[in-house]
């Protein structure tokens, strides 16, 4: 592969594209960085998003209304949330095998309900999709207009929440609260701060990003339900959430680079060079792995984090 | 004067044990009230309830006349009730801003307009004397430091009654001074100070009245100005103490410890030790003074293997020790009292018959062809906690469920039993009561009569007075004087402690004839 090859990947397309596949990860780990931040390690967001992906293309086939199937996702993943919340919060199971479990669980029924409601078919079913929508003027920004501002509806939520969950977690008592759950749960509640009530904010907000997130690879980018069809991507958010150190605007950033890591291995599968198609499909999660090497270490994690908390003390 | 509060038979159970049977006591308005207890005798639950964290079985509280119930810390604050934790409840990553309003509402809720915050908390700290970085991360502080935000927090939220709970536990004499002088202009501006506490001479210097508890009941409420500190003693002990020791005159034998040189760093990769060097003898108590965070863990860690030595050697028995072979040291004779209990001296998972045998568990008589004996463990545990005095439900119990003392006991007894030739003892008796703090110094002086070698580190200067043979002054990881216990010149150790002054290189002062 010359040099010159392999500036050419480097398009505006190239660039589109990463933004387009970043977003899902982007938002699933926002809501992750909340729900960490508040001392929970969700593993189970591959669930979220797999129950959003299905119930948005669920939503958006009964009621012939994309929106409406966003809404549907965003609904299945805070009661996917919800579930996790109360099987981890309040009954203090073990987070690290919740999560595995609903992961294993959402897989299983979400391809089992896909089956029985749009049967065995040879083709998938195809559902009212999300369509891009350009933003006047902004778009014709030279270069960046098109990368940016030519994207779905759901990418620019997207945007939106990055600076909204950012501004929100360090300038506002709400997010010093989240915070102070996290790291000493105690301490928080001498001063009258519920944790679990605050726990239980931050699983329903994580669990409504990444139903949404679900349903921008269902209704935004194939508008139709696949078997796994998030395929680690929720892992991914994980892995996100740890390479921008606990921080919103960290997450979105390294979101950007799983994303471009995707859309590199779709831009290079569609240069048909001689490499093996199973090895692109592998980039994403390999940058994943190296990522998390190099930004290893808990220094930065929530003290608390994974760490049921009991209300009344004992001594 | 009008009372403040007034707590009416209070009964709070946990499983096994009541904590508080029966207690009622009333606390004036404008006074200094202290709560005066050994450990488990009470007084941080009575506490815990007054603040909400704990719901009472039984009783009634009232605040200026009125029946109230405090369901939570938050009523507790709405109804002016502050408290200072023992163990403080700070977050160490937010600035002592964000730790003081944390919970609050803002005035333009939920902004949070830290500006205007920082202004409030540099008012608060004006008025009392609280002097303290609004801007610095709370884990860059000093303990006392800390202990001024814990405060700050309380009278930001309007705080009318401040409960201390052991608050000098961990400070250094001038911080307890400063402590103090912030008390007295509490109570100057109209504020009602509960200070809970186990240490007589503060609790006389500093208190108008004093309650004393004993099991969880209470023994006698008395003016400080009426009583002296060897009634209170007796009333919270329930028996005559001797806080003088008799020391036996040893001669010193031969080495046991031979630390030479030794440097190392700390957790967190700065010099924690700089050539230190220091001896050990047989039938010897040699004293570590310093405040706390000056190296004392790192050099307890560097003895018993646990840490890596950059440069120096450290002699147990004329022998180097190697380093990451604490099992061979430890086989060696020497036995360890760890600082934090909790964290290090045993497991609280774990019963106390299978914790009194962890550092024996693979030798006779516990272990017999791989297999445990559990007779031998039955007879050995039930034999520790009648000669250590032990005071548990049964060698079963989980070691996180006793008190304190007795879970230092525990400790002791392990220890102790192995008859050690080198004792380390760090903090012995860190957060024990008169009565178990005196039978661990009885026992520590025991071994020395018995001819083991003794390190004992301690930040209480008392407590290295009152046993230790000789002793030297840590500060920043550095010696910075060694004498004999007997000419030892008060003013002196404090310079050194402060860091402020230094012996000169290779001078002892003489022993005393």
């Amino acid at each position: 592969m010359g040099i010159e090859v392999f500036l050419g990947l480097f398009t505006v397309e190239f660039f589109y594209a990463t933004i387009r596949m970043a977003s899902p990860i982007a938002l699933a780990a926002l809501g992750e960085v909340y729900v960490e931040k508040a001392g929970i390690l969700n593993l189970g967001i591959e669930a979220t998003m797999l129950m959003g992906a299905f119930f948005g293309v669920l939503g958006s086939a009964l009621s012939g209304s994309a929106f409406v199937g966003v809404l549907t996702a965003m609904a299945a993943g805070m009661l996917t949330g919800l579930l996790f919340g109360f099987l981890v919060i309040t009954m203090r199971a073990n987070q690290i095998v919740t999560g595995a479990a609903l992961n294993i669980a959402a897989l299983g029924m979400t391809s089992f309900l896909s089956r029985i409601i749009f049967g065995v078919r040879l083709l998938p079913v195809q559902v009212q999709g999300i369509k891009p929508l350009p933003i006047p003027f902004l778009k014709d920004i030279p270069g960046l207009g098109k990368i940016l501002f030519e994207q779905t509806p759901l990418v620019y939520f997207t945007y939106f929440m990055v600076i909204v969950m950012t501004y929100a977690l360090y300038r506002t008592t709400w997010g010093l609260k989240i915070r102070s759950v996290g790291e000493h749960p105690r301490a928080a509640e001498t001063l009258g701060i519920s944790v679990i009530r605050w726990r239980y904010g931050c699983v329903l907000l994580g669990g409504a990003l990444g139903g949404i997130a679900g349903s921008i690879l269902s209704l935004a980018q194939l508008s139709t339900f696949v078997d796994n069809m998030i395929a680690g991507r929720g892992f991914i958010a994980l892995a996100a959430v740890i390479f921008g150190r606990w921080n919103p605007l960290g997450a979105a950033a390294a979101a950007l680079v799983f994303g471009a890591a995707d859309a590199m291995q779709m831009r290079v599968q569609a240069f048909s060079l001689n490499l093996p198609s199973d090895f692109l499909l592998m980039l994403p999660y390999l940058i994943t792995l190296i990522g998390v090497i190099i930004f290893r270490g808990r220094a930065a994690a929530p003290v608390a984090l994974t760490k049921p908390y009991e209300k009344e003390a004992t001594a | 004067m009008e009372n403040t509060i007034r707590l009416e038979n209070i009964v709070k159970h946990f499983p096994g044990v009541c904590a508080n049977d029966h207690i009622s006591l009333t606390i004036k308005k404008g006074e200094v009230h202290a709560l005066l207890g050994e450990n488990g005798a009470g007084k941080t639950t009575l506490m815990n309830v007054l603040y909400g964290l704990l719901c009472p079985d039984f009783g009634q509280i009232f605040l200026n006349g009125e029946a109230v119930e405090i369901r939570s810390p938050k009523e507790a604050i709405e109804h002016g009730i502050g408290m200072v934790h023992q163990h403080f409840m700070l977050i160490p990553v937010f600035t002592v801003t964000e730790n003081v309003v944390l919970g609050e509402d803002m005035p333009r809720e939920p902004l949070l307009d830290i500006q205007q915050a920082e202004q409030r908390v540099k008012e608060i700290s004006h008025t009392y004397g609280l002097d303290v970085d609004p801007k610095s991360k709370v884990w860059h502080l000093s303990v006392g430091a800390q202990q001024r935000v814990e405060i700050i927090k309380a009278l930001y939220r309007n705080a009318k009654i401040l409960i201390l709970d052991e608050p000098t536990a961990v400070l250094t004499p001038s911080e307890v001074d400063i402590l103090f002088k912030v008390l007295r202009k509490l109570v100057e501006e109209g504020l009602t100070v509960i200070f809970i506490s186990h240490k007589l001479q503060e609790v006389m210097e500093i208190c108008d009245r004093v309650t004393v508890l004993r099991n969880g009941r209470v023994v006698d409420t008395v003016e400080t100005s009426e009583t002296n500190q060897s009634e209170l003693a007796r009333m919270m002990v329930g028996r005559e103490v001797f806080l003088q020791f008799d020391k036996e005159k040893m001669t010193a034998g031969e080495k046991v410890l031979e630390v030479k040189g030794v440097s190392a760093l700390s957790d967190r990769g700065v010099a924690a030790l700089q050539n230190i060097s220091l001896d050990v003898h047989c039938g010897e108590i040699v004293g570590i003074a310093g405040v706390d965070g000056n190296g004392q863990c790192e050099l307890v860690d560097a003895i018993m293997g646990l840490r890596k030595i950059d440069r120096g050697s450290i002699l147990i028995k004329g022998k180097k020790i190697k380093e990451n072979n604490t099992r061979e040291i430890i086989q060696r004779g020497v036995s360890c009292i760890p600082f934090d209990r909790h964290a290090e001296g045993l497991v609280k998972s774990f019963s106390l018959s299978e914790v009194l045998m962890l550092k024996e568990w693979n030798n006779l008589p516990f272990t017999r062809h791989y297999l445990f004996d559990f007779n031998a463990i039955r007879s050995f545990s039930e034999g520790m906690v009648r000669e250590y005095d032990i005071r548990a439900p049964g060698i079963e119990v989980k070691t996180g469920n006793l008190s304190g003392g007795n879970q230092q006991k525990v400790v002791l007894a392990r220890e102790l039993s192995r008859k050690p030739d080198l004792i380390i003892a760090g903090q012995p008796t860190r957060g024990l009561d008169v009565g178990a703090t005196e039978y661990v110094r009885q026992r520590l002086l025991a071994e020395r009569a018995r001819g083991a070698g003794i390190l004992l580190i301690s930040t209480e200067l008392e407590e290295i007075l009152s046993i230790s043979d000789r002793l030297l002054v840590i500060y920043e990881g550095q010696i910075m004087g060694e004498m004999f216990t007997a000419n030892a010149d008060l003013h002196d150790i404090g310079l050194m402690m402060a860091g402020v002054k230094r012996q000169p290189d290779g001078q002892i002062k003489e022993m005393p004839v």
